[in-house]
């Protein structure tokens, strides 16, 4: 499986962030162990992998919220670590795992504070401002809401309103951390559908962290898996979706089979495997 | 100057206002409620100059203000009411604003420098030098600072702590209350055991001090006030912005461009210096810090304590109980009565309501 291990291996594009060796720990306990990843410009990368092998972290440390114990991110050949937290907010949205929005803030609120970075404090609501929350309002089809307190929403509804922040934060690259959670099958796959039309119709290079092995195989260009910290394998989905790996990985027997709509690897689980 | 209408989704009840270089959206709560609680405050203030023991005429207020008044009403007027009214005044200001970022900051509405601490830190200041005053060694120290400085110094002292203590790679808003109330507790103690070795004379001084009183306040307080709000009030509007960003979790702030340390760093540092300037001038006049930013939240509407409003509420509350104690009371008690008695219930109902944000 090496060649899957190959870190540039969607090829075309610039690379726009890599992790370069990087050991990720939280005070003495090493959570992610010498990763290398590399994500291309305009790429769409799926991370999948059991809870706690280190995804969100991977994603905290990509979006420069956590300093690499050993090596380094960069974000367009430089250290994301020299490069001023403002400046990376320009270029760089991440949607956290479970991020909390204060009591009493409207949706407009909430999508407005992803303006954040590109206002000052002359220039708190330039017609940028207005019309980038406007229209992240209108992908995420929260128009008829945005006037709604964020904590009287249903949990989707909730979780459209965080993505649509991200979106109105306007940047080139976009790390979400499981953002089809609480959410419904249609509206997970709104929010696919929307990631996907970022990808194809924006050129956004995006990250995204998923759960559902088959929506993965779906929507990914490329597919990641990690365990206990480590890349384990990384390609098409078609290539990193076998049998084995989810023995290995997932500690699952299981069947693979083409999905009859988009003919992507289908998962079909049989048992645990202890 | 373009004023927009509200056209696009989530304007209602605002104005988006852009001029040059400039812009900003304003919602008109946000300007109403302030600018209706700044009469409030001139209104009360100018009762308050009136009012008394020895009671003025308006008309003669107004001469005296010009400089055409009598000696006696001069002097009651202008040295005694007028320092009285605008210390007052200032120190309700600090301590609104002082409460409105520290509630904002810890996404906690019992976060104030009453719960974390910070008063109780000046009282053993202050008490210290009251009773120690005299003697030698660190209590003789703090007797020749005098009062103010002595509690000034307990409130910065306390304040510096909390933050170092409430430090682990950043402040956490939860850690910072827990921190706090554990200060609040050891400082409790010190006084106590400060006032059980007073003398009878000087524990009655200290017990009025720690109440918090307007009583005997001259220009000598009021002016060193006004000359440390000059500074501390602006540089606390200023973090208005980043404050919006961390009410979020520190993740989400920070993935928006907020310096997190540097931001928390100045808002706790400004929160503390307005809380040691009101103190130091006032006694510890409880629970404004608490109550006036919930108020002022209530009142504008939004997702959190608007800073002028809760500083313009807090001047508001203060001068008015002051007001009530000199006038409609029969025995003129120490203003930090009046607003306890207020918000002590208050602090119990927000406590029994348990709002959904703290949990
Ligand atoms: N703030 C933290 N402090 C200490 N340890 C942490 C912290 N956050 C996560 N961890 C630990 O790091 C490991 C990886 O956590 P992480 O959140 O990255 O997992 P994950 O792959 O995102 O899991 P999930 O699928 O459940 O979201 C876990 O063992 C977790 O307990
Ligand atoms: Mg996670």
């Amino acid at each position: 499986m090496t060649s899957l291990l190959d870190p540039v291996a969607d090829g075309a594009g610039p690379v726009r962030l890599a992790a370069e060796s990087v050991s990720l720990a939280y005070d003495d306990r090493v959570v992610v162990r010498d990763l290398d990843l590399q994500l291309t410009e305009g790429s769409l990368t799926v991370i999948v992998g059991p809870n706690g092998c280190g995804k969100s972290t991977l994603l905290r440390a990509l979006g420069r919220l956590l300093r690499p114990a050993r090596g380094q991110v960069t974000l367009d050949g430089r250290a994301i670590q020299q490069t001023p937290t403002r400046e990376v907010a320009k270029v760089l949205g991440l949607l956290p795992q479970a991020p909390v929005a204060p009591e009493g803030l409207t949706v407009a609120d909430l999508v407005a504070r992803g303006r954040h970075p590109h206002q000052t404090w002359l220039r708190q609501w330039s017609r940028s401002d207005e019309s980038a929350v406007a229209e992240a309002l209108a992908w995420t089809d929260l128009t008829e809401l945005a006037d709604r307190p964020v904590d009287e929403l249903s949990g989707g509804q909730r979780q459209r309103a965080w993505i649509s922040m991200a979106l109105a934060q306007g940047t080139d690259l976009l790390l979400l951390d499981e953002p089809t959670t609480y959410l419904d099958l249609s509206h997970q796959i709104d929010v696919l559908d929307l990631v996907e039309r970022l990808h194809t119709e924006r050129g956004r290079t995006v990250v995204v962290v998923l759960h559902d092995l088959n929506l993965a195989a779906r929507y990914a260009q490329r597919l990641v898996a990690m365990k206990d910290g480590v890349l384990v394998a990384s390609g098409t989905p078609a290539e990193v979706l076998t049998e084995d790996l989810l023995a290995e990985v997932f500690e699952l027997e299981a069947r693979v089979v083409p999905d009859p709509v988009a003919g992507t690897p289908m998962v079909v689980p049989v048992r645990r495997l202890r | 100057m373009s004023t927009t209408a509200p056209e696009r989704p989530g304007t209602r009840g605002r104005a988006v206002v852009r001029l040059g270089p400039a812009s900003g959206r304003l919602r008109w709560r946000q300007v109403l409620v302030p600018a209706t609680v700044a009469v409030a405050v001139v209104l009360l203030g100018a009762v308050g100059l009136g009012r008394g023991d020895f009671p003025i005429g308006v008309g003669d207020v107004l001469r005296t203000l010009v400089g055409l008044g009598e000696d006696r009403q001069r002097f009651i007027v202008l040295e005694l009411r007028a320092p009285r009214i605008v210390v007052g005044a200032l120190v309700g200001l600090a301590l609104g604003l002082a409460g409105a970022l520290f509630q904002t900051f810890a996404r906690n509405p019992l976060a104030s420098p009453d719960v974390l601490g910070i008063t109780q830190g000046a009282s053993v200041g202050a008490v210290a030098a009251i009773v120690l005053g005299g003697t030698s060694g660190v209590g003789g120290l703090l007797g020749g600072l005098g009062v103010p400085l002595a509690a000034l110094a307990g409130a910065l002292a306390t304040g510096l702590l909390l933050f170092v203590l409430a430090w682990r790679a950043g402040i956490d808003g939860y850690r910072l209350v827990l921190v706090g109330i554990a200060l609040w507790a050891v400082a409790s103690a010190l006084t106590d055991w400060l006032l059980t070795r007073a003398e009878v004379f000087d524990a009655t001084a200290a017990y009025v001090w720690i109440t918090g009183s307007l009583n005997a306040r001259t220009w000598d307080q009021a002016v060193p006030l006004a000359a440390s709000l000059a500074v501390l009030v602006p540089a606390a509007l200023a973090t208005s912005r980043s404050l919006g960003v961390l009410q979020f979790g520190d993740d989400t702030a920070r993935g928006l461009g907020v310096r997190l340390v540097r931001a928390q760093t100045g808002v706790v540092l400004i929160a503390v210096g307005l809380t040691a300037a009101a103190v130091a001038a006032a006694g510890p006049i409880a629970f404004v810090a608490l109550i006036v930013p919930q108020i002022a939240v209530r009142l504008t509407g939004g997702s959190r304590p608007p800073l002028l409003t809760s500083g313009l509420l807090g001047a508001a509350l203060v001068i008015g109980a002051d007001l009530l104690t000199r006038t409609v009371l029969p025995t003129a008690l120490p203003v930090g009565i009046l607003t306890a008695a207020v918000g002590a219930p208050y602090l119990l109902w927000l406590l029994v309501r348990g709002r959904r944000s703290t949990s």
